[in-house]
């Protein structure tokens, strides 16, 4: 089983993770820049946060031998922070690093006036840098949430197929499935989804347009939900092609809209970044 | 134009060109054309073309430069475009280095030595930056001669110190022979001292330090 996790937050995640994801199957992903838990407070600490999306943490990824790219934007748990909000005028040099790959997380947490502009403003930014957008929806709210992101990307002009609408369910899929956007499903211990939730989604609608991620960052979760979910599949009764579609060909069809997926195997063994190699010495071998 | 000492930005497009001329896709070269007009108009635009040099022109290794890749050549020549000098070029330089990614950087540490004489000493900062970096890729960028003239007696030593902990191959450092010096040898005979009391080999690079003392 070959997977890309379309949304996994490696950040807040440790070696022993990359580890289980490469044995597991794991071979690309992309990391969404979003909050961080503890608020930022200013535009430099975002600089710093987009610096790692596309230095350190591609390095330490390597190392385990996964490919890093990133989606990068003002997030919209912080889009309402006077104070980061200049990190709008930060996006359009960030946007045309290597292995950024789509405008995201965008979207709404509270559907307020400062988030619909944030929200607007950032769908204008792909479409001027020729990315795909990464969509949030809110937790609170779904559906409301849900419907009005819609609205406001299909006022934005981006084509659907260049759109993820993410963190749907039950509820909320039957909104997106006839739009043309992609749809995103985030596969959790207790929340959102689980792996046999989402089988009976792939059952009613089929293995288009879907992407199954594991969202895993600094809280419960599980970076290898997007394996579950491929076990569950084959169990019930869905083909190992089915599988390759919605773990691997999906979101590689998707994020391709950049033209900038490197799927190569990476150079990592032997590199330093900034003098850190991350494995410490080469493991012992047992004879 | 590594080793040799700092050139004129004439003389930098002229060499970087038959370099990449060889090497480049008619695309490539069409989109670097347009790019460099891009800059000399407004140099802000170099905020989002410089980033996106590698996708556009390639990364494969250049026969010359020794040590340079086509982005890097691509990079310079791009930045060899910016309409202004002295400070402004400074602040410019700056601000590319500051928000770019390490590839960026290395472009801009590499065009000093086109551009060092037309900033003074106003890029040393950057140099510092790369220096305290160890990441090799940006340690060797910023050995060019624009390094040779201005950094420090002492901060020019724990820079070529640097590189042989971090394993940059001392022929890419800028007037290495013109700068070395009695303090240097002591520093590299100490540093081979401690190796071999711990068991450890004395990389190769070392080793010319040794004789001179």
């Amino acid at each position: 089983m070959r997977i890309f996790d379309p949304h996994i937050h490696m950040t807040s995640r440790t070696t022993d993770d990359y580890e289980r994801m490469y044995a597991a199957g794991v071979r690309a992903l992309v990391e969404p820049a979003f909050w961080l838990g503890q608020p930022r407070t200013s535009v430099g600490t975002f600089a710093d946060y987009f610096d790692g999306l596309v230095g350190w943490e591609p390095f330490r990824a390597a190392q385990f031998g996964i490919r890093h790219h990133c989606t990068m934007a003002l997030n919209p748990k912080e889009a309402g922070d006077p104070r980061c909000r200049p990190v709008l005028d930060l996006l359009p040099r960030y946007l045309e690093k290597d292995g950024v790959v789509a405008v995201g997380e965008v979207g709404y947490d509270s559907m307020t006036p400062e988030e619909d502009e944030v929200f607007a403003h950032q769908l204008a930014l792909a479409a001027e840098h020729g990315l795909p957008a990464l969509v949030h929806t809110p937790h609170r709210d779904k559906a409301a949430g849900t419907r009005r992101s819609l609205d406001v990307v299909r006022e934005s002009g981006l084509p659907p197929g260049r759109v993820v609408i993410d963190h749907l369910n039950e509820v909320t899929v039957g909104l997106v499935a006839g739009t043309g956007c992609w749809m995103g499903f985030s596969i959790y211990p207790d929340t959102k989804m689980d792996e046999d939730r989402m089988v009976a989604v792939l059952r009613e609608y089929g293995t288009e347009r879907i992407l199954v991620n594991s969202a895993a960052d600094w809280g419960r979760s599980d970076p290898l939900k997007t394996v579950r979910t491929g076990e569950a599949m084959l169990a019930a009764g869905f083909t190992e092609d089915d599988v390759d579609r919605v773990l691997w060909r999906n979101p590689v069809e998707f994020y391709g809209q950049s033209g900038r997926l490197d799927l190569d195997t990476p150079a990592g063994g032997e590199a330093l970044f900034a003098g850190n190699s991350v494995l410490r010495g080469t493991p012992r071998t047992t004879a | 134009m590594t080793g040799d000492g700092l050139v004129t930005r004439e003389a930098a497009r002229a060499e970087l060109g038959l370099a990449l001329d060889p090497v480049l896709s008619p695309d490539a070269a069409a989109w670097l054309g347009l790019a460099r007009e891009s800059v000399s108009g407004d140099p802000a635009a170099a905020a989002v073309l410089l980033p996106a040099v590698g996708r556009r022109c390639g990364r494969g290794p250049l026969p010359a430069p020794p040590g340079w890749s086509v982005d890097d050549a691509a990079r310079v020549t791009l930045l060899l475009a910016l309409p202004c000098t002295g400070e402004p070029l400074a602040a410019r330089l700056a601000d590319l280095y500051r928000f770019g990614d390490a590839h960026e950087r290395r472009g801009v540490l590499r065009s000093l030595d086109a551009l060092g004489a037309e900033v003074g000493h106003a890029a040393l900062p950057l140099l510092h930056d790369a220096l305290r970096s160890n990441d090799s890729r940006l340690v060797a960028a910023a050995l060019g001669p624009y390094a040779a003239a201005r950094l420090t007696g002492h901060a020019w030593r724990q820079a070529v110190l640097k590189c042989v902990f971090t394993g940059v191959p001392l022929a890419l450092v800028a007037g290495l022979d013109e700068r070395a010096d009695a303090e240097l040898a002591r520093m590299m005979t100490d540093f081979a001292r401690e190796r071999t009391a711990a068991g450890r080999d004395v990389p190769p690079d070392v080793a010319r330090f040794l004789e001179v003392r």
